[in-house]
Parts: C-alpha cells; structure tokens; sequence
C-alpha cells in the first residue's frame, strides 16, 4: 500500500530537527536554508506548521515544467525532479500553491523525494508530527479522532458508557 | 573563557566600555541531537564583579554560525541604541532608536519587519537592560534567556538593544554520513530516559514534585525548606494552560509549555515556560501558592528581561526583611510587602526593571542592596559572591552545597550540580561513573568533592561544544557524556579526542576562569555558603532531611579536597604545575 508523509501539526513543538536533518541527509550540511521541509511558526501564539511538499495526485509542477523532468516514483509514491534535465526556469517554484518547491541559493530546485521511502525527517521527528504511514491508515485515525468526539457528545446524551 | 580571560584588562568597571561582549556557538552547534543550539554569552558579570558567562537556548546559535560567525567579540560602547545585523557573512551597525523601551518579544517582531525576514533569530534586551539592572538577562524567542550574571545589563551599557541573526550559508561537518547515523542513536539514548520522557510531558517543572516532596525547596526565602500545601504549583496543573511542548534547535525533548492564561491579572496572554527555577522563584520563594501567580510572573520578567531567579531571590529576601522589621514601608515607599501578594511581586518585577521606588534598590542586585539597606540585612541574603542562589535548600545535600560554593559565577547549579546525587545509586555504579568511591547517601560527605569536580569538568566542556546540559549527566544516568563527546567531536570535526583529553580540557576552562576571578581579588574566602546554612536546620521535610545543615568542618575539608583535585592550592589558586601542566602559563599572552 502507498504510504504518505503526514504531518500532524498539533503535536510538532517547532525545534527543526526536521530541517536539519534533510539538509544533512541531501546535502551533507547543516544549513536549514537548504532543507525541504520548513516549519512555518507563528511564535506569538505558539503555532508551529511543518510545510513540505504534499506530492500532489493532479502536480502542477509537473503540468508547468516546460521539459517534462517531473515524475513520480511509483515505489515511494514521490514526485521527483530529474535535475540532469532541469533548466532552472522556476516554474514549479512559482506555480505550486504550498511553497511544496523551493530553491536554494545555489539556484538548486529543492523538493521532497522522500528520502526513497525512508524520509529522515520522520525518523528524527519525536514528537510524532511527521508520520510515514499508509494511506488508508491517515483517514482512520482522523475517523477515530472525530468519532472519539463524537462518542464523548453520546456518552453526555444518552448517559452510557461506551 | 579564554577569550574573556585575554580581552579583559583585571580591575576594570563592568559597566565601562572596557568591558567586553563574547557571543560564542560551540564546535557541536547544527548536529541534529543534544539540543545543538546553544549560545553562551560572557563579559565581566556587574553583579559579582567576577566571571560572568550565560548560556542560552533557542535558535540564535546555528542561525550564528549559518550566518558565517562563530564568535562575536564586541567592545566600547555605542553613542546611540544599536543592534547588529549580521547576515551571510556580514554584519552591520544598525539604529535601534526605534527599538529602545519595547519590550522583549516587540523587539524582536520589529527587528523581522524590519528586514522583512519572518526567519530572523535575534537576541535582545528589554527594559530591564536598557536601565542597567543588573541582573538583567538576553532574550530569544519567546521564553530562552541568558539568565544570569547580568549579561543583558551589559548589553545596556554598550546601548546595544539586540544582535539579529539570518543565514543560509553551510555549517559543514567532516563525516556527514556518519554523523546523522549517530545523531539517532544519541537522540534514542537521550529519550530512553525516563527524565527526559517526563520533561517533554512536564518540562523541569517536574523536578519539583519530588523535591518539594522530600523537602529541599527553600520557601519564604530561607525559613522552610517546603512549601506545604503547595500542590497547586504541581506540575500537572499546569494541563489547565498549556496547549503543548516547544523544543529549542534540534531538540528531541521540548522541555518548554507553550500556554496561554485566560483570565486574572495581564490576562490575556501566550507565553512560553515557565521553568522549575521560575515556580520557586515566583512561587515557594515568595509563598505564592497559585500556578496563575507563576504563569504572569514568568511572562513579566521575559518581557522586562529579567533573570527570574535573582528577581524572585531578591524580593523574597525583600519580603523576610519586611516581616523582621529590618525594612519598613518608609523605604518600600508604602508598598506592604507580605508572604504570597502577588500584586506586590508583580509591582516590583515592574519598580525592578523600570528603576522606581523600592526596586530601585533591588535593581543593584545583593551586594549593593545589602549597602544600601545595611549589614544586619546580609544573614538573611541567600546568595554567594552577590548572586542569588535558586530555590533548592542544598542544607541536606553536601555535593549541591558544595558546588554553589564553588562555582565560579556565583551561587549557581548549573556549573557543577551533581543531581543524581539524589538517586541513591548504588555506590559501585557511583565508582564507574565518577572514578573513586563515595558514599551513595546524598547526606553525606565521603567522596562528594569529586563528584562536584567531575561534573564541573563536564559542564565545561558541554557548554564550550554549544550542547544542552540537560542530554547529558545531569538529571539522567545513562546518558551522553566524555566517550559520546569524542565520537561527534570526530564526526564533526575529523579531530580525535580520549575522555581524558577531553577532562583537562574541561580542567583548563574551569581553572581559567578561577584565574580570572583570583584575579580580581575572589579566594577561598568567597567559596562559602550564606550563615544559615551552618547555623540554622531544617525545620521539617521527610525524616531523612529534616533537621539537617552544613557541618563546617566537614564543608571546609571537602572544599581542601576539591581544590586537591583542580590541582589548586589551599587558597583557592591553581599551582604552578597545574597551570604549567594545562599550557596556559604563557596566559594572558594578549591583552587586546
């Protein structure tokens, strides 16, 4: 079954072991500036937002790239970028609505391959904001989520204990 | 230290220009384990007039280091309110004028709009600095804080208002591959441990359950070592406001609350902390037994940019003065100042960092207050070489004792706090870990000076490699220490170190900054404790504590062994042939 990279936002704490470790992982330094995820913090309220490319089913980078060099790894399910054919025109950076492509100031296109399916991100992650798992298993523990509540709102109706 | 120790002519006025700024990363700053982002800030600290050195979380660090510098040394003094920019390799001047009297957080909001750079890491001073309290601290982020020995006081004194960081350049490393390998495996060591698993629930303010519990919390300043009733600063109550952890760069652990305080005093806000320091000194100290009081207070004194435990020790001795009649409302300027009114404490956190009324006075810190307010005032100031010692009662604890006693910064933990002392662990483990035997009773004082040695050596050398102290021998047994140390050293740098190496490394900081002190004027004389602790027991506390002080003979013959072990003579100096024997008898080789 396909995994996915799911991010669950609540329980990140915004330390950016995430950013560093893809940076060393990709590109064997520390520089966050480089990595391919970013946690998006508002710190004033506490709020901290793990960003990285969501590897869309309908990709706009890949209808945009004028040279076809966006494809998808049917083993990680990732949307990778063929830099041998790149040509650096931006497009994916300019068109993808999540920020998903970035660029470094080596003008290198930045983007989440996965880690070819062992994202180092969700290895480092402690927390458990960042998840690798299968896809069907993200829509049932959101069900389990939801219905937890609802089950809490039956429990006071109808006074049972479930 | 060394820097500090070169830069710094002997006998100069911390205030003056001559005093220097160090801002330093260390060589482990950007590994992804051991809370890598570090900072530590040193200058001649205005409150003992002795080393003052700080260390500071958060992201300022790396973002340093990513910026293209590892250690920023800065001098003189600016006409106006500056703050440096330092960007890729760069760093500018910039006016601060716009920045002088906000506070800690709209400061740094102002310094990202300025730039137009959400990603900017900054640390700055607020009110309390730009007054020249003195034991004003630095501030990052919402909570971090170079919290003692007066650093932000020092910024103030330079006017300048905040040093901002933002790079993308690369921190390199020699074995990348290997080094991400055993970055996982130091991060699994670190969160097998059960203090590191309740901190991220908790933060440090889950030390206190069993602290308070034994009784080894000082309350009312120094009458009882226990706060009774005080399971409402629990730090389970704190699940009412927090609304999740905040880890610092690279932190498997988050120790931090973020929460938010709907309702009461200033309410309401989002804050960040507080730390197990901030429930003592805002909390048993002053005998506030509510969490709310904790919460508002800690907020304050990270906007004003205040050191929350020499704020809290000194209006807690404040307040006993108060209650023996040694001060009077002629000179609080009317202001009552009783056990747990948390209106008071906050009016004083705020008199403290703006410079008015009664915490005009406070705002000196002990030595001078102690001037001001007269001699009779002293027996009741916990503090050592005029720095306010934490909440903890170390009365029953020798090792605890002894290391507020020495430590180089004044009444501090954190140079050499031998916590597992407290485990009661067996005594053959004990021997493996510190290398001679000891007693295994944290009452006693068999073999504790070298426990005190030992740990000051490796807090030395943890805060130099910009690693956070509590992933290492701390709070937790198993955790990273010399052998882990040698090994990312490697990784990180290609050089190869032995544990031994890396101890007299450690030896050489440690005795660097006892010159520095020696140097101005400090001795054995100064490796004390406060009166009380030798004449006054504990009043209550489990069986085990209770009626328990300081035996000074046998304080005296373990401070011999220590100053044995440091190879330092019976004053307190480092011998010839210790100093010969760590290569630094050429130092300083230049004063700058």
């Amino acid at each position: 079954m396909q995994k996915i990279l799911f991010v669950d936002s609540e329980k990140c704490t915004g330390c950016r072991l995430c950013e560093n470790v893809c940076s060393i992982y990709h590109e064997k330094v520390s520089n966050t500036s480089r990595a391919r995820i970013h946690i998006v913090k508002w710190e004033n309220v506490g709020l901290f937002v793990p960003m990285i490319c969501q590897q869309c089913d309908n990709p706009i980078c890949e209808t945009v790239c004028p040279i076809h060099a966006v494809s998808r790894d049917e083993k990680t399910g990732a949307l990778l970028i063929d830099n041998d054919l790149c040509i650096g025109c931006k497009l994916c950076v300019m068109f993808c609505p999540l920020g998903g492509v970035g660029i470094d100031k080596n003008r290198k296109i930045l983007k989440c391959d996965l880690c070819d399916g062992e994202p180092f991100c969700v290895k480092f992650c402690v927390p458990g904001a960042l998840q690798f798992i299968d896809s069907n298993a993200v829509n049932l523990r959101k069900k389990r989520i939801a219905a937890g509540k609802l089950s809490e709102l039956m429990k006071k109706l109808f006074d049972v204990d479930l | 230290m060394y820097l500090l120790y070169n830069h710094l002519s002997p006998g100069i006025d911390p205030l003056s220009p001559d005093n220097v700024l160090l801002i330093g990363a260390g060589l482990l700053t950007g590994i992804p384990a051991l809370g890598s982002g570090r900072c530590d800030i040193a200058a001649k600290s205005p409150i003992t007039g002795g080393i003052g050195d700080s260390n500071i979380g958060g992201f300022f660090a790396p973002e340093m280091r990513m910026a293209g510098f590892d250690h920023l040394v800065i001098k003189g003094k600016a006409e106006k309110p500056i703050y440096l920019w330092i960007h890729d390799g760069e760093i500018e001047i910039v006016d601060a004028s716009h920045l002088w009297g906000k506070d800690t957080f709209e400061t740094q909001a102002l310094i990202r709009s300025d730039h137009g750079d959400e990603e900017i890491i900054s640390l700055t001073i607020g009110k309390a600095g730009e007054n020249l309290v003195r034991f004003a601290n630095v501030r990052t982020g919402m909570k971090n804080a170079a919290g003692r020995t007066g650093m932000g006081c020092i910024m103030g004194s330079k006017n300048l208002k905040a040093v901002a960081a933002r790079g993308t350049m690369d921190i390199k490393f020699v074995h990348p591959e290997q080094l991400l390998d055993y970055c996982k495996e130091m991060i699994d060591m670190v969160m097998k441990n059960r203090y590191s698993r309740a901190a991220s629930r908790w933060g440090t303010l889950v030390i206190y359950s069993s602290t308070n519990t034994t009784g080894l919390i000082r309350t009312r300043n120094f009458q009882l070592n226990q706060l009774e009733q005080g399971w409402e600063i629990e730090p389970e109550e704190m699940d009412k406001y927090t609304i999740g952890m905040s880890g610092c760069f690279g932190c498997p652990v988050s120790c931090r609350h973020r929460y938010t305080l709907k309702e009461g005093a200033f309410a309401p806000f989002f804050a960040e902390g507080p730390e197990y320091t901030s429930l003592g000194a805002f909390g048993t100290m002053v005998d506030c037994k509510k969490m709310e009081t904790v919460l508002v207070a800690n907020h304050l004194v990270n906007k004003y940019g205040l050191d929350t435990l020499e704020t809290g020790g000194l209006i807690a001795w404040a307040m006993e003065l108060y209650e023996k009649g040694i001060i009077t409302e002629k000179i609080t300027n009317g202001l009552k100042l009783e056990w747990g009114n948390e209106e008071v404490l906050f009016e004083l956190i705020r008199q403290i960092a703006c410079r008015e009324g009664f915490g005009n006075i406070l705002a000196d810190g002990f030595k001078i207050a102690i001037e001001k307010i007269g001699q009779e005032s002293k027996y009741y100031a916990i503090q050592v070489k005029g720095m306010s010692n934490l909440h903890s009662d170390e009365r029953p604890t020798p090792s605890l004792a002894l290391g507020i006693a020495t430590s180089t910064r004044g009444a501090d933990h954190l140079r050499s706090r031998p916590a597992i002392d407290l485990y009661g662990l067996p005594e053959d483990f004990l021997e493996e870990i510190y290398g001679a035997p000891m007693s295994s009773d944290y009452r006693s004082y068999e073999g504790k000076s070298r426990m005190v040695w030992w740990q000051e050596l490796l807090y030395a050398v943890t805060d130099s490699l910009g690693t956070c102290k509590f992933q290492t021998v701390f709070l937790a047994v198993h955790a990273p220490k010399w052998e882990e140390f040698s090994k990312l050293i490697y990784l990180v740098s290609g050089m190869q170190y032995t544990t031994s190496q890396l101890m007299e490394i450690g030896e050489r900081i440690y005795t660097i900054e006892r010159i520095f002190n020696n140097r101005e004027g400090f001795s054995r004389k100064d490796d004390t404790l406060p009166e009380r602790y030798f004449k006054e027991a504990t009043p209550i506390g489990l069986p085990r504590v209770k009626g328990r002080k300081i035996n000074r003979e046998k304080f005296e013959k373990m401070l011999d062994d220590y100053y044995t072990l440091h190879g330092w003579d019976n004053n307190g100096t480092p011998t010839k042939e210790t100093i010969q024997k760590l290569g630094i008898e050429k130092e300083p080789s230049h004063i700058i």
